[in-house]
């Protein structure tokens, strides 16, 4: 049977297809579809664990017991397992250990653009590239036989086109497999102290060199022999970008990065006259490849930067520059993502804008807020370097950062990676105000279940995390409870914990607008009476994508100026409109006011 | 040499419905025989910034992505946003565009105008473009969030696809107590 499958869904299903009954993620775009999908199928265990070292932790310990286990991840997530990462290379595994990166080349939704396949080479683990839906699902069959053939964790890579593209995929039954899962004790290979790990160490060397000849004859390494005048080794989706432009090229298409074969790139490269290394960001192949003195053409011609596509290959190999955008007689407005109507994060940080403090912020849809007009944030590094960044800027400022700093963070961002740094403002004693964005969902990356919100990935109702109890329990003397879909109570509350000596943690509580909009009995929208509306402005300042300007000229009915300047009426759009009231807290002339049905 | 791949290049706003869409035409694709890949990026979609959708089939497609001047049709959901990608088009290349105007907050704040003129700009660069109103059109068919399926009934009348590929598609894409309506506002789309 033919399926439509995204990558992610295509990863999901080989893995289910192969026997996988064990999966541990932190959800990140773009590699969170993998769990969700992999979740579904019948008489499988899948987690949400807090955070990505976790993850992979529990994926060890599976992998250990002698089952199937596949750890997923999005690229920044590998930087936080990679303390585990790097000793389980050493120790091996027993039954297999996929750990999946899912890149983002061009950072669609990233901080960064690293490149994940120094990581394979750095902790000396073997890594997979496909390049299709169809290779997704036939690559996490290979990496789990890989793992088990040569007792070692290996590397599933994807890309976002690769995760989030579509293509046909060829459905088969699900392998069904023995029950594997046992103790065994083998306190030689798994306890990782010094002059255990010594000899592991060797052990590593082995297995790679054993891998290096796997790889000259492994079946995904292959060669396509067609014009001998240009040839191109590349890995992935750039496979299919070059193959788009030049079908009638030749090509070494590799699915395993790391290691390389040497002979069969040699080999290759002795068929064609010029060399050509085709891959997304770092010269991570043309670089290994230059070392086996092979004459390659690389990123002398390729940008180090940003995702390829078929133009951006052909443009390079030919010279011909891409062609430009025609030209518009005006400028096209952008149009940047934004907070959702009736997002709770908009009236805390509406508050923080105001209050002139420096926010150091972190990663989830509040970083949004750093943009015009509520201008809310003032840094993003990653996830949990908020309350920790915060700490030691009140300590570097000294009394001059008295009152004048809060690190924010999400719930789901706190638990990941916060707890630790919240401690450390109570331990290390600063001032610095912690604010916990709890929306009551992993809003970023779709919707997904924390520890705090009393539900797992599989459904399961479990125990809910009460982030007040929890800072006491660090001790935090201030916790506040606020509701920041009411201005007064949030900018008093700030105000107020600002002034405080000592840590203070606040936690800003109200469900995710999307969230709400699925559960919510009604939703009663707001409008803006014409007749009332000074034009101030003051309801633009919250950025609302409800609310728009009309200028008095271009209104079809005519509204008596309230002042000499007035030259416009804000508008709410009540299609968009949630109801949340934060603009109709702010006008100071009644004009804004629930939406009254006919009968 | 490069083959028959043919590219549709869906654009416009995230919540338009435009990941269903090119869901809904992929798999049109598939029943009609043809190898389809297709491409889009989530994560901020739902948030109101661009969203983009690149629709590719054929007898063997590499790319789920089109280059510049390589797409067929353009199907744009949003006035403004057919302007952001009319070098994507070839010059044969048709563009479909839904008169409706979604702003964007330097708009909201009145710091920047919707342009006026995005018809006659857009006919400066392409020859042939169809207007229609889907969101007009949906509501005719009984459910204003129809709209995405208005634009693939405007859009089928462009393809030379077996209009029971369609229906089957449509049948199997909704919920029972959404089937007709959709049905209505994909015909209503393909004879406007």
């Amino acid at each position: 049977m033919k399926q439509l499958m995204s990558g992610n869904q295509a990863i999901a299903r080989g893995a289910y297809e192969c026997g996988v009954t064990f999966a541990s993620a932190y959800p990140g775009t773009p590699s969170t579809e993998i769990t969700e999908e992999f979740s579904k199928y019948d008489g499988v265990y899948a987690e949400w664990s807090p955070n990505e070292k976790i993850a992979l932790e529990v994926g060890i310990g599976a992998a250990l017991a002698g089952t199937r286990a596949m750890v997923v991840m999005k690229h920044v997530g590998v930087n936080v397992a990679a303390d585990p990462l790097f000793t389980v290379s050493y120790t091996g595994t027993n039954g297999g250990l996929v750990i999946i990166t899912a890149d983002d080349p061009s950072l669609h939704s990233s901080q960064n653009e690293q490149d994940n396949r120094n990581y394979a080479k750095f902790a000396k683990i073997p890594m997979l590239e496909p390049s299709d839906s169809q290779e997704a699902k036939e690559y996490i069959k290979l990496a789990f036989e890989l793992s088990e053939k040569f007792d070692t964790p290996v590397f599933l890579r994807s890309t976002t086109r690769v995760s989030h593209s579509k293509s046909v995929v060829t459905l088969e039954d699900l392998v069904i497999r023995d029950n594997t899962t046992s103790i065994q004790h083998n306190r030689d290979k798994y306890v990782m102290v010094p002059a255990k790990a010594r000899i592991r160490r060797l052990e590593v060397e082995k297995r790679m060199n054993a891998l290096k000849q796997f790889a000259e004859t492994f079946s995904e390494n292959r060669i396509e022999l067609n014009d001998p005048k240009v040839g191109i080794i590349t890995a992935g989706l750039c496979y299919n970008y070059t193959k788009d432009a030049f079908p009638h090229y030749s090509y070494l298409k590799l699915g395993m990065v790391n290691p390389l074969p040497v002979t069969l790139i040699r080999e290759f490269a002795s068929k064609v006259e010029k060399v050509y290394v085709v891959e997304e960001l770092d010269p991570f192949l043309e670089e290994q490849i230059r070392a086996m003195g092979v004459d390659v053409i690389g990123k002398e011609i390729f940008p180090f930067t940003n995702e390829f596509n078929p133009g951006v290959v052909e443009s390079a190999l030919t010279g011909v520059p891409e062609k430009s955008s025609p030209e518009i007689s005006f400028p096209i407005p952008q149009r940047p993502p934004n907070l959702c109507p009736g997002c709770p994060h908009r009236g805390l940080f509406h508050v923080l804008g105001r209050l002139k403090v420096f926010v150091s912020g972190d990663i989830g849809c509040y970083t949004l807020s750093f943009m015009k007009p509520l201008e809310g944030i003032d840094a993003t590094i990653c996830m949990g370097a908020s309350i920790g960044m915060a700490h030691g800027m009140n300590h570097a400022l000294k009394e001059n950062g008295k009152g004048k700093v809060v690190g924010v963070i999400g719930d789901s961002t706190f638990i990941h990676s916060g707890i630790t740094s919240l401690l450390n403002t109570v331990y290390n004693r600063s001032d610095t105000v912690t604010v916990i964005c709890d929306n009551r969902t992993t809003a970023m990356t779709g919707m997904q279940d924390h520890p705090a919100t009393g539900t797992t990935l599989q459904g399961k109702v479990t125990k809910e995390l009460d982030f007040a109890a929890l800072g006491q329990a660090l001790g935090v003397e201030h916790v506040r409870v606020i509701n920041p879909l009411n201005l007064k109570e949030t900018r008093t509350v700030m105000k107020e914990e600002l002034a405080t000596d000592g840590p203070s943690l606040v936690i800003s509580r109200a469900p995710c607008a999307l969230l709400q909009s699925k559960t919510a009995e009604t939703i009663v929208p707001l409008w803006s009476d014409p007749h009332k509306c000074t034009g101030c402005k003051l309801c633009l300042s919250l950025g609302c994508p409800a609310i728009s300007w009309k200028r008095l000229e271009d209104l079809d009915f005519t509204v008596e100026k309230k002042t000499k300047k007035q030259d416009g009426i804000a508008y709410i759009d009540p299609t968009l409109c949630n109801g949340c009231t934060l603009c109709q807290q702010l006008c100071n002339f009644e004009a804004i006011q629930e939406v009254q049905y006919d009968e | 040499m490069n083959n028959t791949t043919k590219s549709i290049l869906l654009a416009g706003v995230g919540g338009q419905g435009i990941l269903r869409a090119s869901d809904i035409l992929s798999w049109v694709m598939m029943e009609a025989g043809y190898d389809v890949k297709k491409s889009e990026v989530h994560g901020m979609a739902q948030r109101g910034g661009c969203v983009t959708s690149h629709v590719r089939y054929g007898e063997k497609v590499y790319s789920p992505i089109a280059k510049k001047e390589d797409v067929d049709v353009l199907l744009s959901f949003e006035k403004m946003e057919t302007l952001r990608y009319l070098d994507y088009l070839k010059h044969d290349g048709r563009v479909i565009i839904n008169d409706v105007e979604i702003y964007p907050p330097s708009i909201n704040l009145g710091e920047a105008e919707y342009p006026k003129t995005v018809f006659d700009e857009a006919r400066k660069h392409v020859d042939s473009i169809k207007v229609v109103k889907a969101e007009d059109l949906a509501v005719k068919a009984g459910n204003v969030k129809a709209a995405n399926t208005v634009m693939l009934g405007v859009l089928s009348g462009h393809l030379n696809i077996d209009v029971a590929h369609w229906e089957h598609v449509l049948r199997n894409s909704f919920p029972p107590k959404l089937i007709k309506v959709n049905l209505d506002a994909f015909n209503l789309g393909r004879t406007a």
